[in-house]
């Protein structure tokens, strides 16, 4: 099948402003957008630049909006956007050519709500036990790959860049409720703040968005509740 | 691991060429192995036993020994640093069985893989970069190592380009660890990232390096068919079974003890063998992984397969799921397949590469078949070859490589630089690399690189795969040969600075076809079959001739020399590998 793809193009290089490229290449059903754009860049043109790397949806590079919704280009088929594709950066962050945008505020958020494992007692010379039902509490949250699709679909990161963002909440969440874990409080008290939880409207664009399927928004309702009680049942 | 270990003492610096996240350790799936005991006997003698022969003999058992010792801490540290594994119903780590595992008195498998559910890579990886960012250790994301920097065979830093702005970036360092990763992009179909073009061994060989047992690459049973992705070897540790175009389970003819679990270089081949006696599915060159509750019931029930407690072993569709949902993900997304319902089509894929940089267990690279240290020089996980996995990697043992490698290759370097000085640099040091971009940016531009690449990958995955022939590796060699030259011409139409990723894959497929030549010349010389290198003109292995390491090198003349150096034998003399 003939596939029309339109693609955001901006070269800071040469470019005034944005434009968009339409291109037409043959296609089947199970072909992956990134696919797609591999072979664009191939044979029609080789200045189209876009990150990727695993190809399957585990690294995260790929996220794009891919006919008005956040995706990784790699794990988006054909079959499910059909034979007319429009691909542009994610929205929120500052495009730096094409589909890259520069993903620094991004972290800088990730890195504001100490996502990293505290426990300060003591090492056992074995494992620290934990109990399947405590380890499954926080499952859903350790499979974030820190692609951007849920914070950049997001009304109220658009509406401030200073606003903490879903995937921050997921990486806080996957340590609040690991019952190992010391820092809850500390983590808690970090997104208790104006740009913290409470910017969270429940709007589940970072739901929909989550190439990981990990309910977010559910997420930053238990951090709301967990700051609201105290209990982080 | 690496650089987490080497800031505890030293100043370090980590480049990467994507963000530290997108590392494709992260992509591994089922386990890391260590013979914890968590669940049932195990014992780190077994773990080396069975590195040993997974390896065909070809793996250094000092090294070997080392490092299965080394993995039982190094899995309880993970733990320690927040890792969240599976667990037991009493709180302990949880393990699976995983091909090649054994427990050596019973020849049974035995549960060695511990996991997090099928994202453990994934696990290790977040982890790790987590500790990293809790001990500030320092970052450049995005910056591509192109160069390293000797002065009188002494390492003085490397050469990055920095993505973001064309930069070209010298990193003066009295130490430098290569941490790169592994050149599956070699072939067709593959498990690799696009981000895996052997950077790190194509940058040495270039400096006069040799690099080690580059002909053996592993070739994993099963990827989704025509894709390549990987679905873990776990499938078969939770019970499912391969089955043929005729639904007859084909591997009891090929392994008859464990079967399913037997080395990932024995099962690709009998796939490869089944799909050659016209048993492949529908006529075309795939089978079936099955791991649906009522198949996997079944043959748990045919095997005898017990739970721990004595009672039958079985599945149900949610356990699947809740074991596997990556796996359930990936063949929802990319095949339309639901694991739990339906068959699952795969063939084997490249994987993992078994040669590499040479190193000693401390991750300190070695220049020459007498070992020569090279000063402030290391080398640690898939890029590197210590050798652990020899002739075949046993599943499970990459994560523990990188890890167990990682510490040692880190810690090393920064007991290094304590008593080194800077070597002073030279006149020019980006001179090397920049030839090698001026080149590409002023071919006279008649090649198109995409072509290119895909020839290379076919013809590699044709000639140079699973099974082997001198008269096939020839025609691979010419074909590579030919390649190479109409790289000299290649086209790139990105003329600018700010994210060049034109350029910069032109220059990764440069590393791809040097990789692919020196590996199938060093495949070339070995006439006999060992581990994931297999000739149909030489089918047994050859323990009098060819149990020793190939070395190869990248000669001023473009030439390829060959040497070798003796495997290290201490406690388990070579006999036939049967599983």
């Amino acid at each position: 099948m003939e596939v029309t793809l339109k693609i955001f193009r901006y070269n800071p290089e040469t470019d005034k402003k944005p434009s968009y490229k339409t291109y037409k290449l043959d296609a089947i059903e199970m072909d992956r957008v990134l696919d797609l754009l591999e072979k664009v860049k191939g044979y029609q043109d080789g200045t189209l630049s876009f990150r990727r790397s695993c190809a399957h949806g585990i690294c995260g590079s790929d996220a794009m909006r891919i006919n008005g919704m956040n995706r990784l280009a790699c794990k988006t088929l054909v079959r499910d956007v059909g034979s007319r594709i429009t691909v542009e950066p994610i929205l929120g962050l500052p495009v730096i050519k094409d589909l890259i945008v520069d993903m620094e505020p991004f972290f800088e958020h990730y890195r504001s709500v100490k996502p990293w494992f505290i426990n300060n007692a003591p090492e056992p010379e074995k494992e620290r036990f934990q109990s399947p039902e405590a380890r499954l509490r926080f499952d859903d949250t350790t499979k974030c790959i820190l692609c951007a699709c849920c914070t950049t679909s997001c009304p109220s990161f658009w509406g401030s860049e200073n606003y903490i963002g879903p995937a921050a909440i997921v990486a806080a969440h996957r340590f609040i409720f690991d019952d190992r874990d010391q820092a809850a409080g500390e983590r808690l008290k970090i997104l208790n703040e104006v740009n913290g939880v409470h910017r969270c409207h429940t709007v589940f664009n970072c739901t929909m968005a989550c190439p990981r399927e990990i309910q977010i928004t559910k997420a930053i309702g238990e951090v709301k509740a967990a700051i609201a009680t105290g209990n982080l049942e | 691991m690496a650089g987490l270990y080497a800031s505890r003492t030293a100043k370090t610096a980590i480049l990467t060429k994507l963000y530290p996240t997108r590392s494709h350790t992260g992509t591994a799936q089922g386990g890391i192995g260590a013979a914890l005991g968590s669940q049932e006997e195990d014992h780190p003698e077994w773990h080396t036993y069975d590195t040993v022969k997974g390896s065909d003999y070809l793996g250094d058992q000092d090294a070997i020994e080392f490092m299965c010792n080394e993995a039982v801490p190094a899995v309880y540290e993970l733990e320690h640093m927040g890792l969240p594994f599976d667990r037991t119903p009493d709180g302990k780590i949880s393990q699976r069985p995983f091909g090649g595992h054994t427990n050596n008195v019973t020849g049974k498998p035995v549960r060695r893989a511990c996991h997090a559910a099928d994202r453990t890579g994934h696990m290790i990886l977040q982890t790790l970069y987590q500790q990293c960012m809790k001990n500030n250790v320092t970052f450049y994301d995005e910056f591509q190592a192109v160069d390293l920097i000797m002065v009188n065979g002494i390492t003085a830093g490397v050469v990055a380009i920095e993505l973001a702005t064309g930069e070209m970036h010298v990193f003066h360092a009295k130490a430098v660890i290569f941490a790169t990763g592994g050149h599956g992009r070699i072939w067709e179909i593959t498990s690799n990232a696009y981000a895996f073009t052997g950077d790190g061994p194509a940058i040495l060989m270039r400096r006069g390096l040799p690099l080690e047992d580059m002909e053996f690459f592993q070739f994993h049973p099963t990827g989704i068919y025509k894709l390549g992705i990987l679905i873990t070897e776990g499938v078969r540790g939770e019970g499912g079974v391969l089955i043929n175009g005729k639904g007859e389970r084909f591997m009891e003819k090929y392994a008859p003890h464990v079967k399913d679990l037997a080395s990932r270089d024995v099962v690709s081949r009998a796939i490869y063998m089944e799909i050659r006696d016209g048993n492949g599915a529908n006529g075309q060159n795939y089978v079936y992984l099955d791991v649906r509750p009522e198949s996997v019931n079944r043959y748990a029930a045919q095997d005898g397969r017990k739970n721990l407690d004595g009672s039958p072993y079985t599945v149900t569709g949610e356990e699947i799921l809740a074991k596997l949902p990556d796996i359930v993900d990936f063949c929802r997304v990319y095949l339309g397949v639901d694991p739990v319902t339906q068959l699952m089509p795969i063939q084997p894929t490249a994987h993992y590469a078994m040669g590499g940089i040479p190193t000693n267990k401390f991750g300190e690279v070695l220049s020459d078949e007498k070992n020569t240290l090279v000063a402030g020089l290391y080398a640690a996980g898939e890029c590197a070859c210590v050798s652990i996995h020899g002739a075949n990697r046993l599943g499970t043992n990459s994560l523990l490589d990188l890890v167990v490698f990682g510490k040692h290759a880190g810690l090393k370097a920064a007991e290094f630089v304590k008593g080194a000085s800077f070597q002073p640099l030279p006149d020019d040091s980006t001179a090397f690399a920049r030839t090698q971009f001026e080149k590409i940016r002023h071919a006279d531009g008649t090649e198109n690189a995409f072509d290119i690449g895909t020839t290379m990958k076919k013809i590699m995955f044709d000639d140079m795969g699973i099974f082997r022939s001198g008269k096939g590796m020839q025609n691979a060699l010419n074909v590579v040969r030919e390649l190479k030259q109409r790289y000299q011409h290649v086209t790139v139409a990105d003329t600018g600075r700010i994210f060049n990723m034109e350029m910069m894959n032109a220059w990764e497929l440069g590393n791809l076809l040097d990789l692919a030549e020196l590996t199938t010349v060093s495949a070339i010389a070995r006439t006999e079959s060992r581990g994931g290198h297999s000739r149909e003109d030489f089918p047994e292995r050859d323990d009098k001739q060819w149990l020793k390491h190939t070395l190869a090198w990248v000669a001023e003349n473009g030439r390829i020399d060959l040497k070798y150096k003796p495997v290290v034998i201490t406690r388990f003399e070579p006999k036939v590998r049967t599983y």
